[in-house]
């Protein structure tokens, strides 16, 4: 019982759009131990200071991808970064940027889950298999071509660190290119052809303009940056010989 | 989904981009610095009897091109996606602009060097 | 449940002067912002190339202009956004790359990056001693 309390600053967006007519910050002096996540302070503002404040959590172990918020600025899981990081300085906690507000800390997430359905983010085998010709194999080095960007927890940290979705809503962005091309890239899949019609357009591979923050904040290391534009000189080299040696469906 | 047509210029930029970091200092350095200052190298380099007879071989006018061209191809995507950035949305004006230019340039350059 | 939606007004953030929000952006905004600069030494070449095409009277004034002290030391600022155009250009390309394997190891970005820089720097001294 050695770890002392101490007192730290939690500055905390507010939006109710009830009864606040625009966002606005609300300071809380949350007791902790060095232990502690950002998450815990929330949770403990909630429980013994405010309970009006809303925010989505759920594992705290990072690896359900709910509790994605702006900690001073930068896209972070709120339960993998500490308060003790911070102190004595005051920290600042809003909401995801780039994605509406609904409340708090709360942001409106359909756009990203419309996309994610629209990649078709699932094996499409290249022939039906029957049960009797058993399971795919996979030598290691299959694997390895696709399991980074298989390891994303939908967080959509990227999507915060991405100003080209911030521009633009239609971009589809970092974390769904990147799963999709997890599926390309899978050997017992068949079905790129499908899914590169929003590879090849503006929305998808050229809507990206390699700032590669995305990358940088992403707490899993899926690494959405290379996942989409290793797919650019591909998608240009199609782009030039469609015509003569078209890549259809199965390449 | 429209089919993007971002290869276009995408493939000049990125060839731009690469020639300008191969062989960019190295002729900055030389037509800018290092002959008019006569630092290192003569200032006789790039005097006029060498340079057209530079561009008078195939080979010259193939590397004058590939320079000039490349490097203002390479410009105009960065320069495009940059307007974005910065919030400036003139759509077809941008694109008049940041693609039209680079090729009166480039028409200009091939037009210019055939001269020679 | 009508009742609740109508309750919603999700408040959208303006992304004016986004890229001042973290140093990351600013890099990002400088690294794009070199190409302004390599467009400006392609337009001084084809310059040059004009006046070369208009006789040695009219490329002796480009010359000439090129020894005055303003051009040199735009030259001397071109050089240095050039110098720092080759670093970002290797820093960025591991990710346009697909993941290379080495030995069953990835080959990670420092290898690309400073193999690129090293291949550059060579090719940009070759240059050099070509035209000495």
């Amino acid at each position: 019982m050695a770890d002392s309390t101490k007192t730290i600053e939690m500055e905390v967006l507010r939006y109710r759009p009830e009864q606040d007519k625009e966002p606005f910050y609300q300071t809380y002096s949350v007791p902790f131990t060095d232990d502690w996540s950002v998450l815990q302070g929330l949770q403990y503002i909630k429980d013994d200071l405010d309970s009006t404040l809303s925010f989505r959590w759920s594992c705290r172990m990072a690896i359900c991808g709910s509790c994605g918020m702006m900690i001073d600025g930068k896209p972070k899981l709120g339960c993998r970064t500490f308060l003790r990081h911070y102190y004595p300085n005051k920290v600042r906690v809003g909401p995801l940027e780039h994605f509406p507000i609904e409340r708090d800390l709360v942001v409106v997430v359909e756009d990203f889950i419309k996309k994610l359905e629209g990649i078709k983010p699932y094996i499409i085998p290249k022939q039906a298999r029957t049960l009797e010709q058993g399971e795919n194999l996979q030598t290691p080095a299959q694997l390895e071509k696709f399991r980074q960007f298989s390891t994303c927890i939908n967080c959509m940290l990227c999507y915060a660190a991405c100003p080209q979705y911030g521009l633009n809503p239609d971009f589809t962005g970092p974390g769904i290119l990147a799963l999709m091309h997890r599926y390309n890239a899978d050997s017992r899949d068949g079905g790129r052809a499908q899914r590169m019609e929003l590879g090849h357009a503006e929305e998808g591979f050229w809507g990206c303009t390699a700032v590669t923050y995305c990358s940088e904040v992403c707490p899993k290391d899926v690494d959405p940056a290379n996942a989409i534009n290793q797919n650019k000189m591909g998608s240009a080299i199609d782009y030039f010989v469609r015509f003569v040696a078209p890549r259809g469906a199965g390449k | 989904m429209k089919r993007s047509n971002a290869p276009l210029v995408w493939s000049l930029f990125g060839a731009g981009g690469m020639l300008a970091a191969l062989v960019g200092p190295a002729l900055v350095f030389v037509t800018g610095i290092a002959v008019p200052a006569g630092i290192l190298m003569s200032q006789d380099l790039m005097r006029y009897q060498r340079m057209a007879g530079f561009a008078h071989n195939w080979l010259g006018k193939i590397i004058i091109l590939a320079v000039i061209v490349l490097f203002l191809w390479h410009a105009a995507l960065r320069i495009f996606h940059m307007l974005h950035d910065f919030g400036i949305h003139a759509g077809a004006g941008a694109k008049l602009v940041c693609f039209g230019l680079p090729l009166l340039c480039t028409i200009a350059a091939i037009y210019w060097v055939l001269m020679i | 449940m009508s009742a609740q939606t109508d309750k919603r007004r999700p408040y959208v953030r303006p992304m004016d002067s986004w890229w001042k929000r973290d140093p990351f952006f600013v890099r990002y905004m400088i690294m794009e912002a070199t190409s302004v600069l390599v467009a400006l030494y392609a337009v001084i070449l084809l310059v040059g190339l004009l006046r070369l095409s208009q006789g040695e009277a009219a490329y002796k004034g480009w010359l000439e202009a090129l020894k005055s002290t303003p051009s040199i030391v735009l030259h001397v600022v071109i050089l240095v956004v050039f110098l720092y155009h080759l670093w970002s250009w290797f820093k960025v390309m591991p990710k346009t790359m697909p993941m290379i394997f080495v030995d069953g190891k990835k080959l990670p970005a420092e290898t690309i990056t400073y193999t690129g820089v090293t291949v550059a720097v060579v090719v940009n001294v070759i240059v050099l001693i070509i035209l000495v």
